[in-house]
């Protein structure tokens, strides 16, 4: 099984994203730590595109603010290696950076440069917004040579030949699309994504809900429905945002945002509870699994199951399969 | 990825792109390496749908459906419009020049013949709502016009700064009824107005059509809108017959994201999408060689061809003869870009020329070596406004003068003797643009505006210097 597949295998995984560079690079390396210290399983890191078409403002300013402090592909991969955390990273970005990589770095245009790189200084996958399955043959195939995930969007109109279409190329896990739209901080869980999950159930590959997930609750609420993690973006931007905004110091920032990775993990995990039926739904609130011990042991176990079985990660790639 | 490219001009796309279970299978919308479609998963379907859509109503004619946009473009749009033989630029060159003039299409520009087309297409698909992308605002003006004439809901995005040097169009769509939504990303210009509207339809695609403005996006926006704004090419072909008795030596068109481009082309350019049997041979059924036909695409040369990769500046919207290939939009097309891969902020007197990007099609055909792209700076074109304006009593869009002043650096050899420019919009929206930027230089052709002055004199306002030496 591969690193990121490890990552789903024995609780609802907590996925948070956050754009690299955003305010600098050594502060993304302590927004990073934090994170996994809250839980996290996987870490989706962005690197900002100029045009980030599926974002809403929350990230749209984040990729600003890092862009203009200069982050760039190499940049980005320079970061990513001095990461010194255990939980498998997936690259988020948009393709017409993975395709001028290969131009800048060899000459010749397409993905293959980009993913040699991410996988030498550690990435597991990637998620490409702007490129749907009838595109990534390519990357795809440079995914497979690196034994690197490639993980699709499942959008809510998703479905049919089209999802079964996605099925055949993706690996690592399906990023459920929440609602339609763009990413940025809701306040409900979107109705349409138990339907989602339902459409998915028959496959056997982790089931990651994001786009709008803010709260504990909506972690819990998400992972009831039959998901098996929970993307979380928009509101740790806004938690570097303000904190950049108010000149707060790097380690405040990184305290809050390990915080809320609590929060939402925990969410996650009563979400499970609910779903087996040994809590009663509604039963844990936000802030009382925010509290709990528990939430950090359970990442723990995570971790260990996590990256460091990456190195023997040879089934990363495989697609799914109908249950 | 090139090193699998190795395939002929004009066959079926069989790289791996398609992935497992499919390898072989054609990729549409595609003309050599460009095109395609990359865009959100959630759009796909909806693209899905207007591919089908398109195929049945467009190119099929189900329902009657083109039979009705000719109708309706006809009545409601005014066509055709004239090929007008302009005597002061034949005087001035080594061979007559004729103005195909969609100057005077409804609305003042050529962006009806595809914004009509597609909010028809949006009725007959049973879409209710329309948002569409404007720079100019031309084409914003166009889709607001053709959605209340059709009873459709319409929302236009517009960049701040778009919106400041074109207040005309925005009156105008509000007018008709249209919403218009600052964008405020970037630089406010058309590239972040494309961004939003995809945004937006990202999220309500369900009920909603997208109208891009131009030949670019993905797969069939770039071939639908060639072939709603194809009725230009068919009636210059038409009335060129009609006229001198034989095609035009040459068209020229200025160029942004290369709507009134390919549109004026169309007809004499072949077919370049891969995989497609050619409906637009060289050699067509009445005997006449399109092929001889030179085609010219005049960019916008802002105010340098050079580019500023650190600040991510190009002052041009030159991408047919500075840029290079990468996804932008939806589509695989040539840029303007840094070497990382980021979209550099364009710049040119002409909002409807300001973008990083240009359809895909035509990128390919100027690979291709059928169509040349060329470039007139700002102060040419601001040039050639007033010389249009003053010779010929026509007042150009900025867009437009830029094609006018390069017959000043065409060669007759290469042109041939009869040359037809299409005069793709009217300057009425341009009117403070050009003002204010003409101040900023010492035209010599440029009329003074001291009579405002003078007014202003009358109402007291004695300390305005008049330069008396001028008149």
């Amino acid at each position: 099984m591969s690193a990121i597949g490890a990552a789903f295998a024995d609780e609802p995984a907590f996925v948070p994203y956050l754009a690299v560079g955003d305010p600098d690079a050594d502060a993304s390396v302590e927004y990073v730590r934090a994170l996994e210290r809250g839980g996290a399983d996987v870490i989706e890191l962005g690197l900002p595109f100029s045009e980030p078409i599926a974002e809403g403002p929350t990230i749209q300013d984040a990729v600003v603010r890092s862009l203009d402090g200069g982050m760039t592909p190499a940049a980005f991969f320079e970061t990513v290696s001095r990461l010194d955390v255990d939980v498998p990273l997936v690259c988020m970005t948009y393709y017409n950076l993975i395709y001028q990589f290969g131009r800048r770095t060899s000459g010749d245009p397409g993905p293959e440069a980009f993913v040699e790189r991410a996988a030498e200084v550690g990435i597991d996958g990637f998620v490409v917004p702007d490129l749907p399955a009838e595109e990534a043959g390519p990357l795809r195939t440079a995914c497979d040579e690196h034994d690197l995930d490639l993980i699709f969007i499942v959008a809510p109109t998703t479905r049919g030949e089209r999802l079964e279409r996605i099925m055949a190329r993706v690996s690592g896990y399906v990023y459920v699309q929440a609602r339609l739209g763009v990413t940025g901080a809701r306040a409900d869980v979107s109705t349409r994504t138990a339907a989602s999950l339902d459409r998915l159930a028959d496959w056997d590959v982790p089931k990651a809900v994001g786009f709008g997930i803010t709260t504990g609750d909506h972690a819990r609420e998400v992972v009831a429905a039959g998901a098996d993690g929970v993307i979380v973006g928009s509101v740790l931007v806004d938690l570097i945002a303000e904190g950049n905004e108010a000149g707060d110091p790097v380690e405040t920032v990184a305290d809050r945002l390990e915080a809320k990775a609590r929060e939402l993990k925990q969410g996650a995990l009563d979400g499970a509870t609910s779903k087996t039926g040994v809590e009663a739904d509604g039963g844990a609130g936000p802030e009382t699994g925010a509290e709990r011990e528990s939430g950090t042991e359970l990442g723990t176990e995570t971790e260990v199951g996590g990256r460091t079985q990456a190195g023997t990660g040879t089934d990363a790639g495989t697609r799914p399969e109908r249950k | 990825m090139s090193e699998r490219r190795s395939r002929s001009e004009g066959t079926g796309r069989s790289r791996s792109e398609s992935g497992s279970g499919s390898s072989t299978a054609r990729r549409p919308g595609t003309y050599g390496d460009y095109g395609g479609q990359y865009v959100p998963e959630a759009l796909m379907p909806a693209i899905t749908e207007l591919d089908d859509a398109y195929e049945r109503y467009v190119r099929s004619n189900a329902g009657g459906f083109m039979d009705e946009f000719a109708s309706r473009i006809a009545d409601f749009g005014g066509r055709p419009t004239p090929l007008q033989y302009a005597e002061e630029l034949s005087d001035r060159y080594d061979f007559d020049v004729y103005l195909k003039r969609e100057d005077l299409l409804h609305g003042g520009a050529h962006k009806l013949n595809n914004a009509l087309g597609q909010c028809l297409l949006a009725k007959y698909m049973g879409k209710e709502r329309i948002v569409a992308e404007t720079g100019a605002g031309q084409h914003g003006t166009a889709t607001a016009m053709a959605a209340a004439h059709l009873g459709l809901d319409c929302e236009i995005y517009m960049g701040t700064r778009d919106i400041r040097r074109q207040r005309p169009n925005v009156f105008r769509m509000r007018l008709n009824g249209a919403e218009v939504n600052p964008v405020t990303a970037g630089r406010g210009t058309l590239k972040e107005a494309i961004s939003e509207t995809m945004r937006d339809w990202a999220t309500t695609v369900e009920d909603t059509h997208y109208v891009i403005g131009s030949v670019v996006g993905p797969h069939p926006f770039p071939a639908m809108v060639r072939d709603f704004q194809r009725v230009i090419a068919d009636e210059i072909r038409e009335q060129s017959e009609e006229k001198f008795d034989s095609l035009p030596s040459s068209v020229v068109a200025c160029a942004g994201g290369g709507s009134n481009t390919m549109g004026a082309f169309a007809a004499f350019a072949g077919d370049a999408e891969n995989g497609d049997a050619a409906t637009d041979t060289a050699d067509t059924a009445d005997g006449a060689d399109t092929s001889a036909v030179g085609l010219f695409a005049v960019e916008a040369g802002g105010s340098s061809l050079s580019v500023d990769e650190d600040r991510g500046v190009a002052p041009n919207s030159a991408s047919l003869s500075t840029g290079s290939e990468g996804v932008l939009h939806g589509a695989r097309t040539k840029l303007l870009q840094d070497g990382h891969g980021q979209i550099m902020e364009s710049h040119s007197i002409s909002s409807g020329l300001d973008y990083a990007g240009v359809g895909p099609e035509l990128a390919h055909l100027v690979d291709t070596g059928r169509v040349q792209a060329v470039s007139v700076d700002d102060d040419r074109a601001l040039e050639a406004f007033h010389r249009l304006s003053q010779n010929e009593g026509i007042i150009p869009a900025l867009e437009t003068a830029h094609a006018i002043a390069w017959l000043d650096d065409a060669d007759p050899e290469a042109v041939g003797d009869r040359v037809v420019v299409n005069v793709s919009g009217r300057g009425d929206k341009d009117l403070e643009s050009a003002l204010e930027e003409t101040a900023k230089r010492d035209l010599d052709i440029a009329p003074d505006m001291d009579v405002f002055d003078a007014e202003a004199m009358t109402n007291g306002s004695s300390d305005i210097d008049v330069e008396d030496e001028s008149r």
